[in-house]
């Protein structure tokens, strides 16, 4: 009986003595002000996590963080993680495509031009397409400015004209944000019923998608590589322009330093990535392949290419065009 | 050549905020800028202490490895400082600053912070020492008068110390002897990889 009547003050004595556990304990010194030391506070905080912390009279939250060691963390993220993947993921790619270039060469039509074309990409899609484009192309060469201009450009232009032109490009890159961004839900809207994954991706994959293969593998509108390109655009420019409105809305709402550490880690290893895949898009569209530019070029693109390549879509658009011509319900001449 | 530093006596500090004010007062930094602040760790409860904050003039500056535009320089002195005109207010140094001292004039929406401002020690910047463009950019240049940084003069219990690093921990470790308690010099481990050891 005694001991049930006790238990809940147990309880509660525990409960009560729980918070001082994660105090420091008394001075052994004995002057009564409490045992703090910097030294250890700093190595426990950069071990285990966690930031010294404390009250000021200024009404500034971001001021009450004495040391946040996490700095060290984005530092060495800065100056060593991205610069590597950056340069081993834009570099290779640059190197895989000269290679693929030196010994597979231009990939050609291989039943020759047929000189009938096909509209494939109307004028709404191309210019969006080229909007993005032309924004991703000066995002990324202002943001791997920021990342490799001190090493690259600094040298060579000196300190006031690369300060010039780091700045300027800033604010290209801050601004030029919004028309990529627009394009990339335009693009999600125009072409994501055509980019759903199925089977004949994996197929597509397989034959190494008549680049490394022989032989060309069947495809609708998109095949498997267009796909991903529009999948690592939209998603990843989706999550790019995210977290970088993040960063260039500093401080909204309860985020901190700690916020914007992660945010640009996001965007940068998102961001130097996605500028790999896109090289490996621009090759291919332009020098890599005959008659690939043309699609976003004129719109029109050869038939033969376009058998070859988008077979599935070819025999769709063929349909259509002779459901105009004899719509269902009319008996052929016989 | 001297090695400056700050070292804080967080035993002594009555967090008076007359550092902030001085420093706010002699270099007419912007408003929302506070080169320096006053921190009170563990407030009410045992084991308070406030510490007078800044930039610390790291060794191996973190704000200076960061920095796109390679805009900052360390003096003869080791104070480290940085130039206006190459800074393009990108917010890095902000990331990297263990001590949170790299300030912009604005909140920085569409990322126009505008240029960073921070403690320069009362060394001024780059441009010709004691001169109207220095002052307007980065405040008074007191170590080029010979005069130490007026945060730590005019602090009334003297627990903010400047001047040469092995001095001021001389002063600190006698202090600590004396009267038998400290709790060390806040921020040297993170910014100089190094203790006081009393």
């Amino acid at each position: 009986m005694k001991r049930l009547i006790l238990a809940p003050f147990l309880v509660l004595l525990l409960a009560l003595a729980a918070p001082s556990f994660a105090q420091n304990a008394p001075s052994q010194a004995g002057s009564g002000r409490g045992t703090v030391n910097a030294e250890e506070m700093e190595l426990q905080r950069m071990l285990q996590g966690g930031r010294v912390e404390g009250r000021t009279s200024i009404p500034d939250a971001r001021s009450e963080v004495l040391i946040q060691p996490q700095g060290k963390a984005w530092r060495d993220f800065h100056n060593i993680t991205l610069a590597w993947v950056g340069g081993i993921a834009v570099g290779g790619m640059i190197l895989i495509l000269i290679t693929f270039y030196a010994t597979r060469g231009r990939i050609t039509i291989e039943g020759g031009p047929a000189g009938r074309t096909i509209s494939r990409f109307n004028i709404l899609e191309r210019a969006n397409h080229w909007m993005v484009a032309s924004s991703f192309i000066v995002l990324g060469l202002t943001g791997l400015n920021l990342t490799f201009g001190r090493h690259v450009l600094l040298p060579i232009l000196g300190p006031y004209a690369f300060a010039n032109i780091s700045l300027w490009g800033k604010i290209a890159h801050n601004f030029v944000a919004f028309p990529f961004t627009l394009g990339i839900v335009v693009m999600l809207l125009l072409w994501v019923k055509d980019n759903i994954p199925n089977g004949r991706d994996i197929e597509w994959f397989k034959m190494g998608g008549g680049l490394i293969g022989k032989g060309h593998p069947r495809a609708g509108r998109f095949n498997g590589g267009q796909k991903m390109v529009f999948w690592i655009t939209v998603l990843g420019g989706g999550i790019v322009a995210a977290s970088g409105y993040f960063l260039i809305f500093p401080f909204w709402g309860e985020f901190g330093v700690a916020d914007m550490q992660l945010a640009h880690i996001i965007h940068s290893v998102l961001s130097v990535l996605m500028v790999a895949a896109m090289i490996a898009h621009i090759y291919i569209g332009s020098l890599g392949m005959e008659g690939a530019f043309d699609a976003m070029g004129s719109g029109e693109v050869d038939l033969n290419w376009a058998k070859e390549h988008h077979g599935l879509w070819v025999e769709q658009e063929m349909a259509k065009a002779r459901q105009v011509v004899a719509p269902s319900g009319v008996k052929p001449a016989e | 050549m001297a090695r400056m530093k700050f070292l804080c006596d967080a035993d002594r500090c009555i967090e008076c905020n007359a550092c902030v004010t001085a420093c706010k007062n002699e270099h007419e930094v912007p408003w929302g800028i506070n080169r320096r602040r006053v921190v009170t760790i563990n407030d009410g409860k045992p084991g308070e202490r406030s510490i007078s904050m800044a930039c610390m003039h790291c060794t191996d500056a973190p704000c200076a490895a960061v920095c796109p535009t390679s805009c900052f320089y360390t003096t003869a002195d080791a104070v480290v400082l940085h130039d206006k005109d190459t800074c393009i207010g990108c917010g890095y140094c902000f990331y990297a600053c263990p001590f949170g001292a790299p300030q912009y004039p604005r909140v920085g929406n569409f990322g126009g912070r505008g240029k960073m401002d921070k403690c320069t020690y009362c060394a001024g910047g780059p441009q010709q020492d004691n001169t109207a463009v220095e002052y307007t950019q980065y405040g008074s240049n007191r170590l080029a008068e010979g005069k130490l940084p007026l945060c730590a003069e005019m602090c009334s219990t003297k627990a903010l110390l400047a001047g040469d690093g092995e001095m001021i921990a001389t002063i600190y470790r006698e202090r600590v002897q004396r009267r038998g308690y400290g709790s060390g010099a806040w921020g040297w481990r993170t910014a100089y990889r190094e203790n006081i050891t009393t």
